[in-house]
Parts: C-alpha cells; sequence; structure tokens
C-alpha cells in the first residue's frame, strides 16, 4: 500500500524540472515561443495565471484539507485588493481641504497625498488584513456544518462586494471609493528602478523586465503556498484537519477543538487569498467593486475540484491549467474557431457553460480530480481498490 | 466528594424537547474502577454517555470529573481533562492510515502551532518523532499487526479497527476511558481476549473504565461495578452478580412475567 501511496506522489527531478520550466517561461515567451500566435500567453497573462493558482493553492486548505465548502473566497480576494489599494494609493490623500501625504518607503515621489507604504509591505499587510477578514468571517459562520456552511459562504461572499461598492461614504468615510474603486494604485516598481539606474535602456525593454519580475513575484508567492500547505499537510494541524473532513463528531471527541481549527484553515486560506489579491492589485494599479463576483468563487473553486481537492500540487496544476483557458486558452479557441468556420462568436460570453459543463463531465468521470491525493482518490474509488486487492491476494 | 471518586454525576437530566431520555441519574465511578452500564435498548445508555464526554449538554444535574465540573464543557475540554472514548459504531478516520488515527488522538497532548509546523522548528520535529515513536507503541500495545500501521483505518480487518479505537482513545492519555460496546460484532473468543485486554489496560496504564455493553458475559466477566438505567432512570446498582439477581433488572431485560 505504502509503495503504491509512493508511487503516485511525482519524482523529485520532475519536480524541480516542472518549477524550472514555469520559473524560465519569461525566457521562453520571449525567445522560444511564437508571441504572436493567440495560443501563448504574455508574461503578464502568465502573472495573473500563476497569481489565480495561489487562491486555488489557498482555498484547497479550506476546501481540500478541512472539508469546509467555501463559496465566498472572492472575499478574501476582495480584502486584499483593497487593503493594497488602502496603503499604496492617494485614497486617504483627504482632497484639496486637507491634503495629507504618508510616505514610508513608496515608490512614489516626495509628496504625493495618501499612503504608500513598500509595496513588499503591503503585500503582507493585505494578506494579514484578508486572514482577519477570514477570522471575522469564520467566527460566525463556521459553526455551521456541510451545505449551510455552503449557503453561509455565498451570503458572505456576495455581502462584500457590496458593501465595497458601498463603502464610500462610512460614517463621513470615504474606505472603498464606491463602484469606482480604488486607482492609481502604487504598483512593486521594478520598472522604475531599473529606469532610474539605467536610464539610457529603451522603454520597450524596461516594460519587459517588470512584467518579467512581476511574474516571478508571483511564482514566489505560489511556491510559498505550496510549501506551506505540504509542510502543514504532515503536521498535528494538517492531521486535525483531515480528522475534521472525516468525522466532525470523533475528531471533537478525540480533543481536536473544532472552531479553532476550522478558523485556522479559514485564516490561512484568506491569507493566500488576500496576498494573491493584492499582488493583481499592485500589478493591475486599480481594483473595483466589478471584479468581487460570485464567478470568481466559483473559478477559484473550480480549480480545487479539477485539481484533486487535497493534493497541493494537483490544485496548483488545475489552478494554472483553468487560469489558462480562462484568461488565453478560450479566447485563443474562439479566435481560431470564428476564422475556420468564418463565424463571429465571442466564445468567452460561454466560459461559464464551458465551466459547469467541464466540473458536471469531471464529477461524473474522474471525481478526484487530475492529480489526485491518495486519500481522495480512495475515498472515490473504494470499491475498484477492493478488487484491485482480491486479485493481489495469492490464490 | 470522596478523592477515590473519579467521576460522580448528580440529578443529570437530560431532555430532547417533550422526551426525557435520562432522568435524575446519580452515578459514580470509583477510581481505578471497571464500571459497566447496562440497560435494555433505549434505555438512555448512549445518552448518558454523551453528556460525560461532553457532546451533549445536560438539561439539569452535575457531573464532577476529577475535581471539575465538567457538564457542558466542550468535547475537546473534556478530553484534554483525560475522558477518552471509543464509538459504538466504530468512527476511525478512514482515509487516513492507523498511525495517523492514533497521531489525530494525541493533539490535545501536542503543542506545535502553525508557525513552528511551517518552518519545522527543532522542537516541533522532536515533538513529531516522539509522538510517533509513542503512537507505534500504542498500536503495538492494542495488537495491531505492524504491517496495519500505514494501513488506511477503513481497509483494515473488523477487529483491528476496535483495536484501533481503543488506541486512539489511549493516545488522549485519560484517566477514564469510555467503551461503548466494544464487544459488539465480536465472536466468543474475540469477546474473551477483549476483555481480558480491558483488565490488563487498566492495571498496566492506571485506567478507570468505564463501558456500556450489552453482552451479560463481557459485564459479569470484567466489571466490579454494575449500574443499570432503564427508560433512562437507574434501576439497579452494585456488583455484577447482585445486580443480575435484581428483580427489576430481570423484569426490564425479560419482560414482566404475565399475570392472571
Amino acid at each position: 500500500m505504502r509503495q503504491r501511496l509512493l508511487a503516485r506522489i511525482p519524482s523529485r527531478p520532475a519536480m524541480v524540472g516542472l518549477i524550472a520550466l514555469f520559473v524560465l517561461y519569461p525566457w521562453f515567451y520571449h525567445h522560444v515561443l511564437p508571441q504572436s500566435s493567440q495560443w501563448v500567453p504574455n508574461t503578464s497573462t502568465a502573472f495573473v495565471i500563476i497569481a489565480f493558482t495561489v487562491m486555488g493553492v489557498g482555498l484547497n486548505v479550506v476546501v481540500g484539507y478541512a472539508g469546509l465548502l467555501d463559496l465566498g473566497y472572492v472575499a478574501f480576494y476582495a480584502g486584499g485588493a483593497y487593503a493594497a489599494g488602502w496603503f499604496a494609493s492617494q485614497q486617504f490623500g483627504g482632497g484639496l481641504h486637507s491634503p495629507r501625504s504618508w510616505i514610508f518607503g513608496g515608490t512614489v515621489p516626495k509628496g504625493t497625498l495618501g499612503i504608500h507604504l513598500t509595496p513588499w509591505s503591503v503585500i503582507l499587510i493585505a494578506a494579514i488584513f484578508a486572514a482577519l477578514l477570514g477570522v471575522v468571517i469564520g467566527l460566525p459562520t463556521l459553526r455551521l456544518r456541510g451545505d449551510y456552511l455552503a449557503i453561509v459562504t455565498l451570503g458572505f461572499g456576495e455581502i462584500i462586494p457590496q458593501f465595497v461598492r458601498n463603502g464610500d461614504h462610512v460614517a463621513g468615510f470615504n474606505l472603498t471609493n464606491g463602484s469606482f474603486g480604488l486607482n492609481g494604485i502604487d504598483g512593486l516598481g521594478f520598472g522604475n528602478s531599473v529606469h532610474s539606474a539605467l536610464p539610457f535602456l529603451p522603454s520597450n525593454f524596461v516594460e519587459q523586465v517588470d512584467s518579467t519580475w512581476y511574474y516571478w513575484t508571483a511564482c514566489v508567492l505560489l511556491l510559498i503556498a505550496i510549501g506551506t500547505s505540504l509542510l502543514l499537510r504532515d503536521s498535528r494541524l494538517g492531521r486535525a484537519w483531515i480528522a475534521i473532513r472525516e468525522d466532525e463528531d470523533a475528531a471533537a471527541a478525540m480533543g481536536i477543538p473544532l472552531m479553532q481549527m476550522k478558523t485556522l484553515a479559514y485564516l490561512i486560506g484568506a491569507f493566500f487569498g488576500g496576498a494573491a489579491g493584492a499582488l493583481i492589485t499592485l500589478q493591475a494599479g486599480a481594483t473595483s467593486p466589478q471584479a468581487f463576483s460570485l464567478q470568481v468563487s466559483i473559478f477559484v473553486l473550480c480549480m480545487v475540484i479539477l485539481g484533486g481537492m487535497g493534493n497541493v500540487w494537483g490544485v496548483a496544476l488545475g489552478g494554472v491549467v483553468l487560469a489558462y483557458v480562462n484568461y488565453q486558452g478560450l479566447f485563443a479557441a474562439g479566435h481560431t474557431f470564428n476564422s475556420v468556420v468564418g463565424t463571429n462568436i465571442d466564445i468567452s460570453e460561454y466560459s461559464y457553460l464551458i465551466y459547469g459543463a467541464a466540473i458536471v463531465t469531471f464529477m461524473l468521470f474522474r471525481p478526484e480530480g487530475l492529480l489526485p491525493s491518495a486519500r481522495r482518490r480512495h475515498e472515490l474509488h473504494e470499491e475498484e481498490e477492493l478488487d484491485e486487492l482480491i486479485e493481489a491476494q495469492p490464490a | 466528594m470522596s478523592d477515590d471518586l473519579l467521576l460522580s454525576a448528580r440529578h443529570v437530566r437530560k431532555e430532547f424537547g417533550g422526551l426525557v431520555a435520562v432522568q435524575d441519574v446519580d452515578f459514580e465511578v470509583p477510581r481505578g474502577s471497571i464500571t459497566a452500564l447496562i440497560g435494555p435498548n433505549g434505555a438512555g445508555k448512549t445518552t448518558f454517555f454523551n453528556m460525560l464526554t461532553g457532546a451533549y449538554k445536560p438539561t439539569s444535574g452535575e457531573i464532577v470529573f476529577d475535581g471539575h465540573e465538567i457538564a457542558g464543557l466542550p468535547q475537546h475540554q473534556i478530553t484534554a481533562l483525560g475522558i477518552g472514548r471509543t464509538f459504538q459504531n466504530i468512527r476511525l478516520f478512514g482515509t487516513m492510515t492507523s498511525l495517523e488515527n492514533t497521531l489525530v488522538g494525541m493533539h490535545c497532548r501536542m503543542h506545535s502551532g502553525v508557525f513552528r509546523s511551517i518552518v519545522r522548528s527543532r522542537l516541533q520535529r522532536r515533538e513529531e518523532a516522539e509522538a510517533r515513536e509513542k503512537a507505534q507503541a500504542l498500536l503495538d500495545y492494542c495488537g495491531l499487526p505492524k504491517r496495519a500501521e500505514d494501513e488506511y483505518a477503513r481497509n483494515l480487518a473488523y477487529g483491528d479497527q476496535r483495536r484501533l479505537e481503543v488506541a486512539r482513545a489511549l493516545a488522549t492519555e485519560p484517566k477514564l476511558l469510555l467503551l461503548d460496546e466494544p464487544t459488539a460484532g465480536m465472536n466468543p473468543q474475540e469477546t474473551l481476549a477483549f476483555t481480558e485486554f480491558v483488565r490488563k489496560v487498566r492495571d498496566e496504564r492506571d485506567l478507570t473504565v468505564l463501558l456500556i455493553e450489552h453482552d451479560m458475559r463481557v459485564v459479569l466477566g470484567v466489571s466490579e461495578r454494575v449500574t443499570v438505567l432503564d427508560h433512562g432512570e437507574k434501576i439497579a446498582e452494585g456488583g455484577p452478580t447482585e445486580v443480575t439477581a435484581n428483580e427489576r433488572v430481570r423484569e426490564a431485560y425479560l419482560g414482566t412475567r404475565a399475570t392472571g
């Protein structure tokens, strides 16, 4: 049994090779791949793909490990995005009458209005803010089980964007700038640094460097998320989460504090949701409530399901595949389809139809996902395994 | 309260809506004893058990365990105070290995949190290694074959699953071990072996054992003290032979003789 379990874990050299492939993607993009192809994502799109994958890996702690079906994960994305905006834009600049400027190592010129912290600290602050949001949402909701939890989290996923939309007048204070969202958010400033150090370089090269470094930042964040998940899984906490997923009552009777452990799973999931949200926001330079629809929650949940609930590498793979389809593949497929058939269909309009069909297909034919965790596979294919075992018995 | 009582319940009552499942029961478990709680189906045994472990909160009454009032405390706190249990219908974590199941039982005796687990501090690694060693020893002690360690709990033979339930409960380092119909589904030899084992555990690990049991042979064979519940009421208490001779107990189990 043990042998077979081990056989399913991808070998180490293959892993290192795969990671290297991802890390070197910008180089491939610029030197190997046909840039004109619709199918090849540019470095900025690749950045978004990786950043969303981080969310998938974060949600996996909640859904895959602890078995808490969260349909409102977008709330943490929103939390991270706005926290990033608050600490790196002119949002709290006070306007004409009472101009205020707090700059602590931001990438902006002296005298710029608003709060501007070092972008790196902004990512951390945003992640912590989202984690706190996770605790705030988690404490009242996590007492519920199964479907009830799913419905309440669905509610919170809707409440947060609504709050953001209407948050331009919280006790007379413009917190979120309403449906306009936050604009002019500072970036990580890779391009600026290069430009100020070597001003003679052509601007398109500087842009290239900028987007490459963003991509790498996302890769580092993804590796941190994956590493954290893996380390936690093989610890006292990971065992407690899986026990809760398996049988909540038995877990409680074995001395596992349910609320504490569930809230912790939420907190960690939210942390990575917030970090990824902040990174996306810093790169985009703006955020608005329109970005936080239910569809994002479903999209991230699909990554977890598609990849194989509970298996971190599977979820990372599922995330990359799904985000690629969402941000590049579907568009390219539509384009190819239109040019071959001669129609003029906007295939991205049908994206959720396609995802829906994909999820149903997966649930029917491969419920354990692309790269299942051994456990899940086991849960879902118990009978087949049993047959295998019987066959393996010497006659 | 005298010191030789590990657990004492006073006027414990549990109502579910209009139904009174347990009616003002007084109940004591002497330290170091093997006590049995028996009664026909629906007598309120499991309800009573669930109040001891914190799964249910008593409607009224008090339960004092080892000097702590535990009625209404959350389950994990009660487990931490030293009550470990097994389940009547086995409730192992099916897709965790035997070793992992046992390690889950040690959760409340371990301390590593998020930070230590992520950085794999020396303390965490040592704790983990010690826990593993202890879990292996426990599995061995409970008679699980060595090869079962890395097997998923759901793949184990029925008898091994029962043993694993005990190992998992012992992993919580209980002072009081609650066994809920531990011999259900066992054949006479297995039952005999199990009763021997219960006595051995009590003697070697300085435990007190409280068991719910249907099987009279088990009750007579192993317990030193028996309490009989019927319709949520305590109808008899005493040594096993004394209790089985009791008229009310016979009635509860066999029904009343038709009169007239």
